[in-house]
């Protein structure tokens, strides 16, 4: 079915294609846990690009490794965790090889973060005005005035009502909503080229999420940054990803336009994940509804991960690993479908 | 707050009421007052006239009222001992056992809360495994042993220190202080050491214990995230979180060092409440007894009050709630 790969683009609005240098450059990274029983390999030949201004929608069920890809990006891998190989590369500098206290400042003034939960990312005995200025004093160096005046046009900028007031009051003071918002402005403090947002919008009221998603893609338009956008949710990637990657088992499967992946995924993978959503209004849980489960990482079946799940599969998909490869313009995919069949054992 | 520092105060006051009553109950039971301060060859009419001066021929609740009201003014009646007022004596000692114990309890802040963050830090490390082995071997050294060892290395062996005694003391109005002495420094140094021993462990362990916990929060995660150095995220982000529980636990343990420096001041010969107690339990002089209870009991719940308030002050979550009655179950 799938089999015409190249069906193309025609008549679907397609990304631009991407002549500036990206401001992420993913190249084949893993990342590895050693245990008593050996090396567990949780992620594996990990790679994309985001362009500037561009919001790449990361989605894959949970223990996927899209956390652990983020994680690695801003050099955050909780020990044991490691990189086993690969490259990051931030506006053509390599970060992955910097020094502790080097990749120290490129968190937090090139790269920032916003993780699931807002009602815990803050710390609750300090002002957020005071997180907001400390974060600003330390990164850009501004002397506490203007520090303060950075903090409340930051606040302003993410839509906190009544900055003025709100700059001095304690996290407990905002709701869920709010308090993600100045998370945002946290993560914008020093005026970064990237955000990670790991699932930005998973914790939160149903009705306050479309706004925060809203509110990031404006950001990312109007300042230009790039944002690697960590989801399980469809809908937010259809509202707001430019271009979306699926993980599954530790790896890419499919990378592409967002309307294509949505559209006409390729991996049968996607495939399962947009039959399983009657409308892309209905979220979340839908991820699972494919047969059977992901495999664990201490045992990886051989070939393609999916093959226990895959109803495409053929012999090949239980010897050989299909390699992520170009199928058609803008799209890449991880799926023996589409590089010269299953049957085969080349 | 205002409801809130309200409701805390008369709660307070419930308990010294309570405690007041345990007081006067050992006062008015514990043998006959009239017996005890006279002799044998008193005659009746004496008996009788000092039954009167003493009020005990009033009704139950009116000579607890007197009681309490007495206490509340600092009277506490007259030593069956040697017959001085009971206020003078504890006048007298107080400030002993107060300098002592605010002496320990700084000791085990300035050495407890940075060896805390730094074995949490550094967990791994020899040294921090070190110090966590020292901090078990200093909870189980029971203080008097520790005391005598003390006294025998620096006074008897090398004679560096006072073994006991408070050396000379100033008095400034009525507080006598050994702090403005070099003698009366010199002889703080071993009791407080030996005061302060379990409580520098007590702060060191639970300064870990919560810094470790704090560090694997969210909060911390994301101040890493946003890039700011490990100085801001130990001792501002993560110490700052574990302010409260020492907060609390010194607070609280200032009322329990009061009443246990009676240990270290027996072993020290140190003048102080502990020492007044102990001859009090000797002799049966109950009012000095009762004072004791009192005042210790007050201390206790005075401080328990204020550490309370204290909570409000640090966390501006409690603040806006006013519902601080959990705090003491921290640690
Ligand atoms: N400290 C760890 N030790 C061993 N395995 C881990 C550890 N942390 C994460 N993993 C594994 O790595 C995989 C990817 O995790 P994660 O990136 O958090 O998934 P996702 O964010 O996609 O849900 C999971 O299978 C998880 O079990
Ligand atoms: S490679 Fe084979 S098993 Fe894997 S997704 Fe493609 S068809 Fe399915
Ligand atoms: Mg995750």
């Amino acid at each position: 079915m799938m089999l015409t790969a190249s069906s193309g683009h025609k008549g679907l609005p397609s990304m631009p294609a991407v002549s500036r240098t990206p401001v992420l450059s993913v190249r084949n990274v893993g990342v590895e846990f050693p245990t008593r029983h050996g090396l567990l390999t949780a992620t594996e030949g990990v790679s994309f690009d985001i362009a500037p201004g561009e919001i790449l929608g990361m989605v894959g069920e949970s223990g996927a490794g899209k956390s652990l890809t983020g994680m690695s990006v801003i050099g955050l891998l909780e020990p044991p965790g490691r990189l086993s190989a690969g490259e990051i590369w931030l506006e053509s500098e390599r970060i992955d090889t910097l020094s502790l206290r080097e990749r120290q400042r490129v968190r937090g003034r090139k790269i920032g973060a916003i993780f699931q939960d807002p009602l815990t990312s803050l710390h609750p005995l300090f002002t957020v005005g005071k997180q907001l200025c400390e974060t600003i004093r330390y990164h850009l160096g501004l002397d506490k005035k203007a520090a303060r005046a950075r903090a409340l046009e930051l606040l302003n900028q993410v839509g906190i009502p009544g900055a003025e007031q709100r700059i001095d009051h304690y996290p407990h003071q905002f709701s869920g909503g709010m308090r993600q918002r100045v998370v945002i402005a946290l993560a914008l403090a020093a005026g970064p080229s990237l955000i990670i947002a790991d699932e930005p919008t998973t914790a939160l009221d149903v009705s306050v999420q479309a706004q925060i998603t809203a509110l990031l893609k404006q950001l990312c338009r109007e300042n230009g940054t790039a944002i690697l956008l960590v989801t399980h949710d469809m809908g937010v990637i259809a509202e707001t990803a430019d271009r979306v990657a699926v993980m599954y088992a530790g790896r890419v499967v499919e990378i592409g336009p967002a309307l294509d992946v949505i559209q006409r995924p390729r991996h049968p993978y996607t495939q399962g994940l947009m039959n399983s959503i009657p409308s892309l209004k209905i979220r979340a849980e839908a991820l699972n509804q494919i047969d059977g489960s992901m495999p664990r990482l201490d045992s990886m079946p051989q070939g393609c991960a999916f093959h226990p799940r895959c109803s495409f599969a053929g012999p090949r998909c239980a010897k050989q690993r299909p390699p992520l490869a170009a199928v058609g313009e803008n799209m890449s995919a991880a799926c023996w479908l589409h590089q010269g069949g299953v049957n085969g054992d080349a | 707050m205002l409801a809130f520092i309200l409701r805390r105060i008369a709660s307070a006051a419930g308990v010294m009421l309570t405690v007041a009553f345990l007081a006067f109950l050992i006062f008015r039971f514990v043998g006959d007052p009239v017996d005890m301060m006279l002799n044998e060859q008193a005659t009746q009419e004496q008996r009788d006239a000092l039954r009167e001066r003493l009020g005990l021929n009033d009704s139950f609740l009116i000579q607890y009222g007197k009681f309490v009201a007495r206490a509340a003014h600092g009277d506490f009646g007259i030593s069956f001992r040697n017959q001085q007022d009971v206020s003078t004596l504890i006048g007298e000692r107080f400030p002993a056992t107060l300098e002592l114990v605010l002496v320990a309890t700084a000791l085990s802040l300035i050495i407890g809360i940075p060896l805390g963050v730094i074995t949490a830090i550094y967990r791994r490390s020899v040294l921090a495994e070190t110090v966590q082995f020292a901090s078990i071997v200093g909870v189980s050294l029971p203080s008097f042993a520790l005391g005598i060892f003390l006294i025998l290395l620096f006074s008897v062996k090398l004679g560096w220190l006072p073994a006991f005694g408070r050396g000379e003391t100033v008095d400034i109005g009525f507080w006598s202080t050994g702090l403005l002495t070099s003698s009366g420094r010199r002889a703080l140094i071993l009791p407080s050491i030996t005061l302060a021993l379990f409580q520098i462990t007590l702060v060191l362990r639970l300064v870990r214990a919560e810094m470790l916990e704090t560090l694997r929060t969210d909060f911390i995660k994301f101040a890493r995230a946003r890039g700011l150095p490990n100085w801001i995220i130990y001792f501002r982000h993560g110490l700052r979180n574990c302010l409260m529980p020492v907060i609390t636990i010194t607070g609280m343990q200032i009322g329990n060092l009061i009443a246990f420096a009676l240990i270290t001041e027996t072993v020290f010969q140190w003048p102080g409440m502990g020492m007044l107690f102990i001859q009090a339990v000797t002799f049966v002089d109950i009012p000095v007894m009762a004072a004791y209870l009192v005042i210790v009991s007050f201390i206790f719940v005075a401080l328990n009050t204020v550490v309370d308030l204290l909570y409000g002050f640090v966390d501006p979550r409690l603040r806006a709630k006013g519902a601080m009655g959990a705090s003491h179950a921290a640690a």
